[in-house]
C-alpha cells in the first residue's frame, strides 16, 4: 500500500513538473527521460547479463539517424520514421551481437567500442546520406507534440513504458537466466542453457530499446549529428547507469538526472566541465561503485526493521 | 606507383609505425601484465609531449626534454597507480572507467595549461629538414623516430628477456597468482610496469609532438591507434606490439590514400573481426 | 578569464544625456542589451574559441560598455565544438537568459544547428566566422546575418585569379574533406578553370590528419605547377611542417587558404611558412591605421598578434555597436534592429571597409598576403595586392550563380 502511494506521488510530481518550471527546464527533463532509457539498456547488459558495452551510443544514434533521415530528407511519415529507427537499431544490434557474444569482460568492452567507432566513421564520412559532420537538420516534430510540455509528457510516457517492459523482461524466466549467466556461464552451460542464444537475444533487446531512445531523441532535438553516435554518448550512458546503480534498472533515471542536471549547473560557472565529469567518474569508481540506488538498497537492507525482533542493538 | 613513390609510402608507414610502437609498447605491457585497459594512456602521451615542449623551450636541449618527459610521466604513472588504481584492483570495469575519467580530467588540464593552439616540439637543427637519398628526399626527423622505435624494441626485448625484472613481468603475465605465491611482491612489479608504460607514452608524446603536433584531441586519437595496435598485435606481447604497429601504420598510410572514404573502417574493421574470433590478438596467449 | 557573465553597467545617466531624444517604447527597452556569445572553449577548436572571446572583449573594452543609453551585458557560452552542445547553449541563452541576439559559433556544423534553431525563434543571429555558403545563398534565413565574416568560396576566388596571373596552369588542391573544405576548394577551382587552368588532381584529407606523408607522395606523382592547401587548425600546422620537412617547399609552389597560414598557426613556427601566399580579408601586417591600432592593442592586451577570428569578432562588435546606434537601441524591435544591421557601413576596421550585400553576406576587400618575418623575429602576414569589393558572387550574376548546385566533393564547378 505504502509503495503504491509512493509511486502515485512520484507520478503526480512528474506530471505537475512542467507547470512549475520554465520551458528550458522542461526540455532538460525531457532529455533526462530519453537518456534514462539509453542508460537502462546499458544496465540491462552490464548489470543483468554481466557484460559491459561501450557501443550503445551507436545504436542510439542509428535510431536517431534513421528516424531523422526518413522525416527530414525523404519527407516520410512519423510512424514510418519510428519503425525504421527501431528496426535499424534492432538489425544492427543483431549484427553486433553475433560478433560480440563470443567475448566477455574487457574484450567485449573493446569490441563494442570498435563497433561503435565503425558506425561513427560511417556517419562522419557518408556525406550524401548522413550529411557528414553537418548532420541532419529540420526534423519536424509531429504537430500534437510540437510544444515542449507536450513532448515532455510523450517522453515520460515512452520512458515509463520502456522501464516497465524492461523490468518485466529482467524479472522473467529469460531475465533470470541472464542473471545466471552473469553469475557463472559454465554453470549455466552445464545446466543445458543455450548461453550464446540468450546473450544474443539480450543484446538485441537492449539494442532495440536504445534505438527507441534514439528515435525519440531525433524528434526532441530536431537535429542529429555524429556526436550522437560517438563514443562520448556511449560513455555518458554508461556513467548514468553506474551512478544510478548497475543492476537496479531504475537507477538509470537517477543517474541520467544527476549527469544532465549537473552538467547544466556546472557549465554556468566554469568551462571546466570535462574535468568535473572526469572527477565524477573517478570518485564514483573509488567510492560508490554500486551507484546511488545501489547504495540506497544496501542501506535499506541493513535497516533495523528488516532484522529479526530479537536482534536489538 | 613508381619505385621512388613506393619507397616513399613504405617509409611513411614504417616511421608512423615506429611512433605507434613507442606509445603502444607501454600500453601492451600494462594491458598484458595487469589486465588494465589504461584509457588515460593517450592523455599521458599528450601531457608528456607538452612537458617535453616546455622543457625544450626552457633548456634548449632536446635529449634533456626527452628524458624530462619520460621521467615526468613516470611520476604521473606512479601517482595514478598509488592514489587511484590501487583501490580498484581486480575490478576490470572500474579500472577502465576510472582511467577514462582521469583521461578527461588530464586532457582538460592540458588545455588549461598549454592552451588550444597546436604546438610543435622544436627539434635540433641536426634533425631538421630532409635527408637526400638519390632522387628521394625524406625528413631526417622521421628517420630518427624510426631509429628510436627500433632501438626501443631492442631495449625492451632485452629488458623482458635478459633481466630479472623482465622475468618477473613475463611470469606475472603468464600467472600472476603463482608469482605472488612464490613470495615476490607482485604489487611492486605492477607499479614499476605501470610507470614504465606511462613513461613510454610520455616519450612518445615528445617524439610525436615534433611532426604530428600537440593539440586537444591528440590524446583521443593516439589512444584509439594504441588500442588497435595492441588488440591486433596481442595482449602483453612485445613482438605483437611491433607487428601490430606495422600493420596499423601501413593500414593508416595506404588506407588514407587508397580508400579515404573508409578511413576508420580500415583500422577498426580488422580490429573488430580479430576481437571476435581471436580475442587474444595475433601474438597474444589465451588466458 | 573564467567569469561567465560580463555585467557591464555604466553610468546610464551620463550616456543617456549624450544621445538627445530617446523614444520611450516600453519598460523593457530600458534594461540592458543582452548578447549571447557562443564559442568553442573546449574541444579541438578551443584555440579559435579563445581568440573569438579575446577579440570581442577587446572591442567592448575600447568602445565602452553601453550603446544608445543602455548597458551591454554579454554571456559567453562554450559550444564545445559540437552541434548538440551548441544547440543546448543557444536554447539556454534564448530561453533562460533571454538574450536579444546571438553571436558566434566557429565550426560550420555548430552554426548550422544554431541557425536552424533561430529560424524558429526569430532571434537575430550574427555569424562572424561560420562560413557555410548556403546560409547566405540558397538557404538564407531572414534573421541570420553573416556579420564581419565571409562565405567559404568567396575567399579563394581572388587567389585563383592571382594564381592565373602568376602563370600557373596546372593545380592540385589538398583540402580538408568536409563542407568548408569543399566550398573553399570549389571557389578556387571554378575560377581557376574558367580562366584557362586545369585541375591535375584534388586530394581530400580527413579532419585531423596526423600524417600527410601519403598525400605528399601523391602530389609529387601528379606533378602540378602549383598546389593549393586548404586547411584549418592543427592540420594546417602539420601540413606546413611536413611540406617543409619533405623538401617540397623548394620544389613546388604552394598557395594556401586564409586559415592555413593564419597567425594562430604560424606564431609558433620558424621558417616553414615563410613566403607563403594566401588570400584573406585580414592581414596582421597590413599598414592601414585602423588595422594597426587594433593589432597593437590586441598585442598589448594578450601578448600575441591577433588571428583572423579575433579580427572578425572585434569587427563584429563594432558592427553591432553601429547597428544598435542606427536602431537607437531598440533591440526588442527585431525588424528595426535587423534592418539597421543590414544598412551598417563599416568604413575603418581590421577588415577594412565592408557592408552586407542583399543576401546577408559582407562585401570585402580581399588581400593577397604573404608570410614575412618582422624585425622582432615574429612571423606575420603582409599584403602583396588587394582585390576590392569582392562579394560572395565574385563576378557572377547572383541569380545565375544560384542555379548551379552548392559545392561538394562531387561538384567543384570545374569548367572543362
Amino acid at each position: 500500500m505504502k509503495r503504491l502511494i509512493a509511486w502515485a506521488a512520484a507520478a503526480a510530481l512528474i506530471c505537475a513538473m512542467p507547470l512549475c518550471i520554465s520551458g528550458y527546464y522542461v526540455n532538460l527533463l525531457t532529455e533526462v527521460a530519453i537518456y534514462a532509457v539509453l542508460a537502462m539498456t546499458i544496465d540491462l547488459l552490464a548489470g543483468y547479463a554481466g557484460r559491459t558495452p561501450l557501443g550503445h551510443g551507436a545504436l542510439f544514434g542509428i535510431g536517431a539517424y534513421f528516424a531523422g533521415y526518413t522525416v527530414a530528407v525523404r519527407q516520410g511519415g512519423v510512424l514510418e520514421a519510428v519503425l525504421l529507427g527501431i528496426g535499424a537499431a534492432m538489425a544492427v544490434s543483431l549484427l553486433f551481437a553475433l560478433l560480440a557474444i563470443r567475448t566477455s569482460g574487457v574484450s567485449f568492452l573493446l569490441l563494442t567500442l570498435a563497433q561503435g567507432m565503425i558506425v561513427w566513421g560511417v556517419c562522419v564520412r557518408w556525406t550524401s546520406v548522413t550529411g557528414a559532420e553537418n548532420g541532419i537538420r529540420g526534423i519536424a516534430r509531429p504537430a500534437p507534440v510540437a510544444d515542449p510540455i507536450r513532448f515532455y509528457y510523450l517522453a515520460v510516457l515512452v520512458a515509463s513504458l520502456a522501464a516497465w517492459a524492461l523490468w518485466r523482461f529482467v524479472n522473467s524466466p529469460f531475465g533470470l537466466t541472464l542473471r545466471g549467466i552473469r553469475e557463472s556461464e559454465t554453470r549455466m552451460r552445464t545446466l543445458g542453457y543455450n548461453v550464446p542464444l540468450h546473450l544474443t537475444i539480450g543484446f538485441v533487446v537492449s539494442g532495440t530499446f536504445a534505438g527507441l531512445a534514439g528515435t525519440l531523441y531525433a524528434f526532441f532535438n530536431t537535429f542529429v549529428s555524429p556526436t550522437n553516435v560517438a563514443l562520448a554518448t556511449s560513455v555518458k550512458g554508461l556513467l548514468m547507469a553506474i551512478i544510478g546503480g548497475v543492476g537496479t534498472l531504475f537507477g538509470s533515471f537517477v543517474g541520467a538526472a544527476v549527469v544532465i542536471l549537473l552538467e547544466n549547473f556546472v557549465s554556468v560557472f566554469t568551462d571546466r566541465w570535462p574535468t568535473v565529469l572526469g572527477m565524477i567518474f573517478v570518485a564514483t569508481m573509488l567510492f560508490a561503485r554500486e551507484g546511488i540506488l545501489g547504495k540506497a538498497r544496501l542501506l535499506w537492507a541493513r535497516s533495523p526493521r528488516l532484522t529479526h525482533k530479537g536482534d536489538q542493538e | 606507383m613508381t619505385a621512388s613513390a613506393l619507397t616513399f609510402q613504405l617509409l611513411n608507414g614504417a616511421t608512423f609505425a615506429a611512433l605507434l610502437f613507442v606509445v603502444a609498447s607501454g600500453f601492451t605491457l600494462v594491458f598484458g601484465l595487469m589486465r588494465i585497459v589504461n584509457l588515460a594512456h593517450g592523455a599521458l602521451y599528450l601531457l608528456g609531449g607538452y612537458l617535453g615542449f616546455t622543457a625544450i623551450l626552457a633548456t634548449g636541449n632536446f635529449p634533456a626534454a626527452l628524458i624530462a618527459a619520460f621521467g615526468a610521466t613516470a611520476v604521473l604513472g606512479f601517482l595514478t597507480d598509488y592514489f587511484l588504481l590501487r583501490f580498484v584492483k581486480g575490478n576490470t570495469l572500474s579500472q577502465v572507467l576510472l582511467t577514462l575519467g582521469l583521461a578527461l580530467a588530464l586532457g582538460d588540464l592540458g588545455l588549461v595549461i598549454w592552451g588550444g593552439d597546436p604546438l610543435t616540439v622544436p627539434v635540433p637543427d641536426l634533425l631538421r629538414g630532409p635527408l637526400r637519398l638519390g632522387a628521394l628526399a625524406y625528413p631526417r626527423y622521421r628517420l630518427f623516430v624510426l631509429l628510436v622505435g627500433t632501438l626501443l624494441f631492442v631495449a625492451l626485448w632485452l629488458l623482458l628477456n635478459r633481466t630479472r625484472l623482465g622475468a618477473l613481468i613475463r611470469a606475472g603475465v603468464d600467472d600472476g597468482e603463482m608469482v605472488d605465491a612464490l613470495g615476490i611482491d607482485i604489487t611492486r612489479v605492477f607499479r614499476w610496469t605501470f610507470m614504465l608504460g606511462a613513461s613510454l607514452a610520455g616519450l612518445g608524446g615528445t617524439l610525436g609532438g615534433a611532426f604530428l603536433t600537440l593539440y586537444p584531441g591528440a590524446d583521443g586519437e593516439i589512444l584509439v591507434f594504441s588500442l588497435a595496435v595492441v588488440i591486433i598485435g596481442g595482449l602483453g606481447s612485445l613482438t605483437g606490439a611491433a607487428v601490430g604497429s606495422l600493420l596499423v601504420g601501413y593500414l593508416a598510410t595506404f588506407g588514407q590514400v587508397l580508400f579515404p572514404e573508409l578511413a576508420y573502417f580500415v583500422i577498426f574493421g580488422p580490429m573488430a573481426v580479430l576481437l571476435a574470433f581471436r580475442p587474444m590478438g595475433l601474438f597474444g596467449r589465451a588466458q | 578569464m573564467n567569469r561567465r557573465h560580463f555585467l557591464q553597467v555604466t553610468g546610464a545617466a551620463l550616456a543617456g544625456t549624450a544621445f538627445g531624444s530617446r523614444v520611450r517604447v516600453s519598460r523593457a527597452a530600458e534594461g540592458p542589451i543582452k548578447i549571447g556569445l557562443m564559442a568553442p572553449l573546449t574541444g579541438v577548436a578551443a584555440a579559435g574559441g579563445r581568440e573569438m572571446v579575446d577579440g570581442w572583449t577587446l572591442w567592448w573594452k575600447q568602445a565602452g560598455n553601453a550603446v544608445a543609453g543602455r548597458a551591454i551585458e554579454v554571456t559567453v557560452e562554450d559550444d564545445a565544438g559540437t552541434p548538440d552542445t551548441a544547440l543546448q547553449k543557444a536554447r539556454r541563452l534564448v530561453e533562460q537568459r533571454g538574450v536579444h541576439m546571438l553571436v558566434g559559433n566557429l565550426l560550420a556544423n555548430t552554426g548550422l544547428a544554431v541557425a536552424e534553431y533561430v529560424r524558429g525563434t526569430g532571434t537575430p543571429y550574427f555569424m562572424p566566422i561560420v562560413a557555410a555558403d548556403d546560409l547566405t545563398q540558397r538557404h538564407r534565413i531572414p534573421n541570420v546575418l553573416r556579420v564581419a565574416g565571409f562565405s567559404a568560396s568567396q575567399m579563394t576566388r581572388p587567389l585563383a585569379d592571382y594564381a592565373l596571373k602568376k602563370g600557373y596552369r596546372k593545380v592540385v588542391t589538398i583540402a580538408q574533406d568536409y563542407a568548408f573544405g569543399h566550398e573553399q576548394s570549389g571557389g578556387f577551382v571554378q575560377t581557376f578553370t574558367e580562366g584557362g587552368g586545369k585541375v591535375a588532381g584534388q586530394l581530400w584529407n580527413p579532419l585531423n590528419t596526423s600524417d600527410f606523408s601519403p598525400f605528399l607522395g601523391e602530389i609529387q606523382n601528379l606533378n602540378p605547377d602549383v598546389v593549393v592547401a586548404i586547411q584549418t587548425g592543427a592540420d594546417s600546422a602539420r601540413l606546413l611542417l611536413q611540406w617543409y620537412n619533405f623538401a617540397l617547399k623548394e620544389k613546388i609552389p604552394l598557395l594556401t587558404s586564409q586559415n592555413t597560414v593564419d597567425q594562430s598557426v604560424i606564431r609558433t613556427m620558424k621558417d616553414e611558412p615563410l613566403g607563403l601566399a594566401s588570400s584573406a580579408h585580414f592581414a596582421e601586417g597590413r599598414t592601414d591605421a585602423a588595422n594597426q591600432q587594433f593589432v597593437e592593442a590586441y598585442a598589448a592586451a594578450y601578448n600575441k598578434l591577433p588571428a583572423i577570428f579575433a579580427a572578425e569578432l572585434y569587427t563584429c562588435g563594432m558592427w553591432v555597436t553601429e547597428g544598435l546606434k542606427k536602431a537607437q537601441g531598440k533591440v526588442e524591435d527585431r525588424a528595426v534592429f535587423l534592418k539597421a544591421m543590414r544598412e551598417v557601413e563599416i568604413t575603418a576596421s581590421p577588415l577594412g571597409k565592408t557592408r552586407l550585400d542583399s543576401y546577408g553576406n559582407p562585401i570585402l576587400d580581399i588581400h593577397i598576403r604573404q608570410v614575412t618575418k618582422r624585425s622582432d623575429g615574429k612571423l606575420w602576414n603582409t599584403v602583396l595586392e588587394t582585390y576590392p569589393n569582392v562579394s560572395q558572387f565574385w563576378k557572377y550574376n547572383p541569380e545565375e550563380y544560384l542555379k548551379q548546385p552548392p559545392y561538394s566533393r562531387q561538384f567543384q564547378g570545374i569548367k572543362s
